[in-house]
């Protein structure tokens, strides 16, 4: 079988039968008041994985982190890390730390003493102390800066004091708040790299919280995808963006074209799907969707090939018009509206600087696509 | 704007100074005469501010308010800041608001209720008023501003702060002592020094709780007022005002340059 998106993965725990799981949430349900956050929810992460938790604000994914923190004890249900059940136990008797979205660090301490609060609390002696913070400062790269405040440092000095801080005391596990949040596009790029080194440098587990799935997508080994504080998936970036499990995911995660429609006929793995405003899809693979069933085509944008000119053979041609270009530089979006009114979104790369068929608003066009370039979403 | 003197603003700015400052400067002045009537200029002379200090009555008032005001804006701070915390940290009791009112009222409460329901406790419970009972009083009245500005500076304290050292492994005692007091510390000193200087000049509550060798300078001013005002009173009130002005002073210069240098700071890690 072939494997989705174009990277092999070794580390891969989570498809080993006999893999144990280092962090597992089991029937957790969290409620404030009439407000469930985490509704009767399991998950497990595995030993130095790079886990994500991605959702829209409110979706509970950092009430989960702040439980596993120990800030907000769960309503009903487990947590166990490294097997140990984690009710009861005090947030500064827990081998986790965290590193929170304002960075929360100390005004009135410099940075190596606020790198050196949690060896202290710990009774570290203070020679090995002193290692122990102007290792973790040479490993963000601000040992110039170790006797500056808080306030004498930019953003993105900060972020990676908050870092070195919650890295300092080696904890089993590092949980991340939306740890790129405060910064500008393009530091948040840069550090996306350096906090995925720092991780394998380390050999720790990480479990982030975020809404930028760009984000998620980038750093995580894995991706869980919260709504209404309920798992939608949990699958490795490939799988999310290319086998997206339901429409939410689907939509959530990137851009996607929606056909919803019933399925017509089933022949083997494949099937041929009606939408519900008359076109016809032929696709290779339709999962476990019974012919007769209401389910949604789903085909990414840069699945779609736009041409001037009517493909030759194929199972996908659709005839349209072009609605509207986006010209992004790396790579351009048509949308274009076919027969039946919908408007489909196709976006093709630019790896040539010129072409023979220029297109423009208003031309005819023609949208084709391969059989096993979409999925068939039953939920 | 322009910024031309008219008359019209010049006019204005002269009666607005003069109403506030001339009562004060007539007694400063009058501070180092020479006569001993107060309103008749009889030369310049400092012998005023060498029997004040020879005079024991008001050198004794002066002493006990310094001990009522020490105490009381200690025993204040501590209340206060308290009971700030607990305001602004347990907000899902029953009755909060009801209780954070209650802690306000006082500021607004016309001192005189205050004094005589004091005095009428005091009376009450059979303790014999002097130093003790003023002290109370003055904790009393002094603690609701205290927590006023102590509340001010935890409204915005970052609960973050104190999970982040939680999560670092301190308990919450030493989380409070070693992150929240250090950080709330500015406020809480404020807080010291406005109770203190309302201990200092408060007069009504006083009068009304305070007993036989408990008496406090401006209790003492006042009735010696009564008997007709000494140059040797305007000498101790040019003192006190010498003293607050200082105070005043020292402490916006403190905070100008603290509020520069971290300006400064900030402008400087934003450019690298």
């Amino acid at each position: 079988m072939k494997s989705l998106g174009n990277i092999r993965r070794d580390f891969a725990p989570w498809n080993k039968p006999d893999a144990k799981p280092y962090i597992q949430f089991k029937d957790v349900t969290k409620r404030f008041g009439d407000f469930t956050a985490v509704n009767n929810l399991s998950l497990s992460i595995y030993e130095r994985e790079f886990f994500a938790l991605l959702g829209a604000s409110g979706c509970g994914k950092s009430t989960l982190l702040r439980m596993l923190a120990g800030f907000e004890e769960p309503t009903s249900g487990q947590i166990l890390l490294d097997g140990q059940d984690l009710r009861g136990i005090p947030p500064y008797r827990r081998p986790v730390n965290m590193m929170f979205q304002s960075y929360a660090l100390f005004p009135h301490m410099s940075v190596e003493q606020n790198i050196a609060f949690g060896l202290k609390q710990d009774g570290m002696p203070k020679a090995d102390i002193d290692t122990r913070v102007a290792e973790m400062l040479k490993l963000v790269k601000l040992s110039q800066f170790a006797k500056r405040k808080p306030h004498q440092l930019s953003g993105g000095q900060r972020q990676r004091v908050a870092l070195a801080r919650a890295v300092a005391k080696r904890p089993k596990v590092l949980l991340l708040d939306e740890p790129l949040g405060a910064l500008d596009k393009k530091l948040r790029e840069e550090t996306q790299f350096e906090l995925m080194d720092l991780q394998q440098t380390l050999g720790l587990t990480f479990v982030v919280v975020t809404h930028d799935q760009e984000e998620a997508m980038t750093m995580a080994d894995r991706i869980a995808i919260l709504d209404k504080g309920e798992v939608m998936q949990v699958a490795t970036p490939a799988e999310v963006y290319e086998a997206p499990g339901s429409r939410f995911v689907a939509d959530f995660v990137g851009n996607i074209n929606m056909f919803e429609g019933k399925v017509a006929d089933r022949d083997g793995a494949g099937a041929t799907i009606t939408s519900a405003n008359g076109v016809t899809i032929r696709t290779a693979n339709a999962g476990d969707a019974a012919a007769g069933s209401e389910v949604a085509f789903a085909i990414r944008p840069e699945k779609i090939k736009v041409s001037s000119k009517k493909p030759e053979g194929g199972d996908n041609v659709m005839e349209g018009e072009i609605y509207d270009i986006a010209y992004l530089g790396d790579m351009t979006i048509f949308h274009v509206q076919i027969g039946n009114g919908q408007v489909v979104k196709a976006s093709s790369l630019n790896a040539t600087r010129a072409t023979e068929d220029p297109l423009s608003w208003d031309d005819k066009a023609w949208i084709s696509f391969r059989n096993d370039a979409g999925v068939v979403l039953t939920r | 704007m322009n910024a031309s003197w008219s008359r019209f603003n010049i006019t204005a700015i002269v009666l607005g100074f003069a109403f506030l400052y001339l009562p004060i400067v007539l007694l400063v002045v009058f501070s180092f005469n020479e006569s001993k009537l107060v309103t008749v200029w009889g030369g310049f002379s400092t012998k005023w501010y060498v029997s004040l200090f020879h005079n024991q009555g008001l050198m004794d008032a002066a002493w006990v308010t310094i001990r009522v005001g020490l105490i009381s804006a200690t025993m204040a701070t501590v209340l206060g800041t308290l009971a700030a915390l607990a305001l602004t940290r347990y907000t899902r009791f029953r009755g909060r608001v009801l209780f954070s009112g209650m802690v306000f009222a006082p500021l607004v409460m016309p001192e005189v209720i205050t004094g005589l329901s004091l005095l009428l406790l005091f009376v009450a419970v059979g303790l014999d008023r002097g130093f003790f009972t003023l002290t109370l009083a003055h904790i009393t009245f002094s603690m609701c501003f205290v927590a006023v500005v102590v509340q001010s500076r935890l409204v915005t304290f970052d609960r973050s702060l104190e999970e982040a050292a939680m999560d670092l492994g301190a308990p919450p005692v030493k989380t409070f002592f070693q992150i929240t007091l250090p950080v709330i510390l500015p406020a809480i000193v404020s807080g010291w020094m406005l109770a203190f200087t309302l201990s200092i000049d408060d007069l009504v509550i006083s009068s009304f709780t305070s007993g036989p060798g408990a008496t406090t300078l401006p209790m003492k001013i006042y009735s010696q007022v009564r008997l007709g005002v000494t140059p040797e009173i305007n000498a101790a009130c040019t003192i006190l005002i010498g003293i607050v002005a200082c105070g005043v002073i020292a402490a916006s210069l403190v905070n100008k340059r603290r509020e520069v240098q971290r300006l400064r700071d900030e402008q400087a890690a934003q450019r690298g």
